[in-house]
This record gives structure tokens, sequence and C-alpha cells, in this order.
């Protein structure tokens, strides 16, 4: 976040919101806010409350305790919810078009809100052309493909020109080259219209890709708030770290300390990392999959300017896309990941023995209580 | 087997001819049957949406008794109209036993179950998240429940068509609370009761034909309606 927005009042403040079903408490948010023209996302695993505190701060549900306002006014009543809600616009993660053409659906909302019929017609002619399907305007809804569907359901979000926009999990029920194209087209978009966006996802990635701030709820609780480098690069604790998937997570203990340069132990093994940790602390140690550099055994010699080299056996390659994640044994799993074209080039093959290298400085340590 | 030929020849020679006694006896079960639809629509589709969206203590048990209305046989709905309709009855000094009304009220009764629960069972089945979708785009309350049953108008109409296919039919009720007399009200089916029963099998059977058709041509109009609004 800069500075602009951390000085600008926030758009939408959330207090005190709770949401219980039951005995079972889903949701415990004290404090939130959301500021003008950032891209707020709230990442957390299945069943974490993120649409729950969606629907909250869209005032589509209502909470056991708290308030959400808007502009500083509270939403008192239900004329005061209706006239919110036609300055938002939500997608979710289905389409959840109605049965009728495409040019219906994606001007409804203007027509709920009496926009003039000229307005209208130039308004949805812009966004259909903005998302790719002016040809379909005159399909059935219910004809359209997964990724038209979803095209139709941000043009009908986009059309209205909203406050706030608010999105849970839009890109989830995509498959994999769809999903990219349209992550593409959205991201240009939203860089285009500067609109203040709220967005639920479980999708790293997606959070890297356009948050500016991120929330990480897990359990119906705030975990941590910053921006994408800060939670996925140093995650507040371990459960958001194995969370946001930051890498390898190892415990270990701290056996000296010279001058910024800490001593960890490992199973045996021993890591120099960057940090002021005193000798004795007990610590978490976080080790991103793509900082780790794998080197043949015969190469072990060359110098180089990474402090840790571990020695490790292959016991497990598993491709993801264009790339590869190795796990090594070196007296506890260690897992990189390395392209595709490494992996062929250096003919690695399971059961070999092979260098771990990392430096100092991509290890992050978080003292354990 | 030539009862059945005559029968239908007939049928054709009083639809070519205008038959004036048929035509009134068809106008009457029209009339009738329609009136009992139109206003179990208006009472089974508002009380049938409500069933189906919301959600309040009792909702179950009042949906169990509705889909046992669906089931109701109309000689019991004919007995108890006529106890409640007759000159020493609660609604005696009505005067409404065996004259059309008492008729529209006793189909009224049997169809208004099968359009709530069929409105019910076309609500229920829309993805309940489309009601927060609407919402969010801006909707009223009244919007969203006409945009909720637009979208659920292919099984609306199939309530309608369901409501009507109740009354036109029965015979039980009609019978018992309107009591076929000739001129008055005398419908479709009392009427193939009383021939056939004197024996005018050929009569009877021209009756049915023509009913048949009368449930054919206003079902073929909603199927219509029904599958245009399909492909729209």
């Amino acid at each position: 976040m800069n500075q602009k927005q951390l000085s600008a009042e926030p758009i939408i403040e959330a207090e005190g919101l709770s949401v219980s079903y039951g005995t079972q408490t889903v949701l415990d948010v004290p404090s939130l806010q959301v500021y003008p023209n950032e891209v707020l996302v709230i990442i957390g695993p299945n069943g974490s409350g993120k649409t729950t505190l969606l629907l909250c701060l869209t005032h589509l549900i209502k909470p056991a305790t708290g308030t959400v306002s808007y502009r500083g006014v509270t939403v008192a009543n239900n004329t005061a919810v209706l006239k919110l809600h036609r300055r938002l616009a939500a997608v979710f993660q289905e389409p959840l078009l109605l049965s009728s053409s495409v040019w219906d659906n994606v001007t409804l909302g203007l027509r709920l809100r009496k926009v003039p019929r000229g307005e209208i017609k130039a308004r949805t002619e812009k966004w259909l052309e903005r998302f790719g399907i002016r040809a379909l305007a005159r399909r059935q809804a219910k004809t359209l493909s997964s990724g038209e569907a979803k095209r139709a359901s941000l043009a009908r979000a986009f059309v209205l020109q909203p406050e706030v926009l608010f999105l849970d999990e839009p890109f989830t029920a995509l498959d994999s080259p769809t999903r990219q194209a349209l992550l593409e087209d959205f991201l240009s978009v939203l860089r285009e219209t500067k609109v203040t966006t709220v967005m639920v996802t479980h999708d790293r990635n997606e959070a890297l890709a356009l948050a500016d701030r991120v929330i990480v709820l897990i359990d119906g609780r705030i975990k941590q708030t910053g921006t994408p480098e800060d939670v996925f690069g140093s995650p507040i604790d371990e459960e958001v770290a194995s969370f946001v998937e930051a890498g390898n997570i190892m415990h270990g203990v701290v056996s000296s300390q010279s001058g910024g340069l800490a001593l960890v132990d490992v199973s045996e093994r021993h890591l120099e990392v960057v940090s002021d940790l005193t000798a004795g602390t007990k610590v978490t140690i976080f080790l991103h999959h793509e900082d780790i550099t794998l080197l043949l055994p015969l190469l072990q010699t060359t110098p180089s300017s990474a402090r840790n080299r571990l020695t490790g056996k292959v016991v497990r390659v598993f491709p993801i896309g264009s790339q590869m994640k190795v796990t090594l044994d070196c007296g506890f799993p260690l897992v990189a990941v390395i392209t595709r074209r490494s992996w062929e080039e250096l003919g690695l093959r399971v059961g070999e023995t092979l260098i771990a290298s990392f430096k100092a400085s991509s290890i992050h340590l978080i003292p354990r209580v | 087997m030539d009862t059945i030929i005559n029968g239908i020849v007939q049928a054709f020679w009083m639809l070519v001819h205008g038959d004036p006694q048929v035509l009134q006896i068809a106008l009457l079960s029209l009339l009738v049957s329609g009136a009992a639809t139109m206003l179990s629509l208006l009472i089974g589709i508002p009380l049938g949406t409500v069933l189906g969206l919301s959600h309040f203590p009792g909702r179950r048990f009042l949906v169990s008794l509705v889909n046992t209305g669906m089931g109701f046989p109309p000689v019991v709905v004919g007995l108890v109209v006529s106890i409640f309709l007759w000159r020493s009855g609660p609604l005696g000094m009505l005067h409404l036993m065996y004259t059309p009304w008492a008729m529209v009220i006793a189909q009224l009764i049997i169809s208004l179950p099968v359009v709530t629960g069929f409105t019910l069972a076309a609500t229920q089945q829309l993805d309940p998240k489309l009601r927060l979708q609407i919402l969010a785009l801006g909707a009223s309350q009244v919007q969203l429940v006409w945009l909720l049953l637009k979208e659920a108008r292919l099984p609306l109409l199939a309530a309608i068509m369901a409501g009507f296919g109740a009354v036109i039919s029965e015979v039980g009720a009609s019978m018992m609370v309107g009591g076929n007399i000739v001129g008055q009200t005398r419908v479709m089916t009392t009427a193939i009761v009383a021939e056939n029963s004197k024996g005018d099998f050929a009569y009877a059977i021209a009756l049915s034909v023509i009913l048949m058709a009368l449930v054919y041509l206003v079902n073929f109009i909603l199927t219509m309606v029904q599958q245009r609004s399909k492909t729209r």
C-alpha cells in the first residue's frame, strides 16, 4: 500500500464483525478497512469464512454483531441497503446468469437503477466489447461456455461503474487456459478503471497478480494484513506460511550469532541465515521453493556467494506445468522448484545425490514461543 | 367398437353443427375450471413462492400439508364443501349450493395445493445464490420476487397446466356441489357420467372426445408459450 492510500479515508470500514452458526463462530473480525482505489485480496483456505466476510461487507447478510459503514455512513435500514447495492457490484464463483439473453443479463443492473436507455446501450456495448463477448449479445445465457458466462458476469458488474467491486473466487471454476486468458483481461481492466476492489480467493497466484494489499483469513480471523510481498515473503506464523505455501517449513534452533548472521541447527545440519536472533532461540524456518538452486556434486567445489549447501538424495519428482517440483532428503525433506529444461539438461533422476544451494538472505525465521 | 365409432362421429357432428346444448356445457366447464384455476394462481403462486424461498418455524409442516393437498380426492373436497354450503351449514345463508360458484369453490380447493406445490418446487430449485446476485445487482424485494418467478417460468407454466388439468377433469366434487342441473351446473364431466348412466354411450363418448380436445387445446396453447420462452 502506498502513502496516498494510507492517508486517504477508507471507503468501507467494518467494526466488530462476528457471525455464528449455532455455537460455532465462523467470523470474528474486529476491524477492517478498504481504501479508495486499492485491490484488497482476502485469502484463506476453504471454510475460513472468506465468503461470509464478503457477504457482510456487501450487506447481503447481516452479521450477528458489528457494523459496516460506507464513507463514514452506517447503513441503517433496508432502504439504505438497497441504495448501497446500487453503488456496488458483485461477482460470485458461479456466473449466476438469468435465463435470458446475454444482453438482458448485462443490462439488468442498469435497468434496475433506471439508467436512461441510450446510456445503457452505450455502456453495455463498451463492456461487452471490452470482455470480448460483443458477438454473443443475442445469445441465450444458458448456452454459453463457462468462460463466456464468466465474462458476461464480469461485464454485468463493470457496466455498473461501481464504487466498489466485490469478487468471490471469480476464476476458480474455470479450466487453466480459459482462466489465464480471463485473468489477463481482468487485470488490464482493473488497471484501467482503478475501481476499488475486494476479492476473495484461495489462490495465492491470483493474490500475487492482483493485490495491492492482502488479508489472510484463517478460521474466521484475520491472521495477517500486508502487501503480497509481506504476506508471501514473511508469513507471520506457521499457519499462514503453510497456507500461502511459502515453501519449505522447518523447525530449528539458533546455535550461534555473529554480526547479523545466525547459525541455525536443523536435524544435525547447519544453515546460515541473515538474522539478528540470539543463540538458543527456537525458530520456524521458511525457505521458498524457487530460492533453491540444485547442483551436481561434481560442481560442489565451484566457489559461490550462496552461503548454504546441503547434500541430499532425490526422493520424489513432480511436474507442475513447465516446472518440476523436486523433493530432496537432506535429513529432512527439502523441496525445490526448477524448470523442466534444467531437470532434463542436468539429466537428473530419482535416487541421485545433489547439492541444494541457497543464500543466507533467502531464509525467513520466525521465533517460536 | 361400433359404439366408439358412433360416438366419435357424433362428436364430430355436434362440433360441426354447433349443438347449442354441448356448446353451453363446454363453455360452463371452461368458465368454472378457468375461474378456479385463475383464483388458485392468484393465491397459490405467492403462497408457493413464500414457502419455497423463505425459512420460518412450521414451514416444513405447511409444505407437507400442501403436498398432501395435491392428492386430495375430489369427492372428499365435494363432501366438505357441501357440508359448508348446505342450507343448514355454516355458509348456508350464501345460497351457493348447486350454483356454478359452489363448483368454483370446490375446484379452487382442489387446484390450490397443486399450484402451490408446483410453485414451491419451481422456486426451490433455483440456485440460492441467485437471490444474493439479484439483490447485489440492486433489486428491491418486489423486483427480486418478480425476477425469480420469471426465472422459474417454465415450471410455473407446468403449475398452470397441472392446476387446470386437475379441475377440468374432476367429476366428484362438481357433481356433489353443482348437482348436474341441465342449463345451470351441468359441465362436461358430470354430463358424461349422466349420459353413461342413462345408457347413451355414444353421446357420452362424444362428450369425452370434446372434453379431451378442450383439455388438449388449452395445454397446447400453454405448451407453446412455455417452449417459446425456453428458446427465447
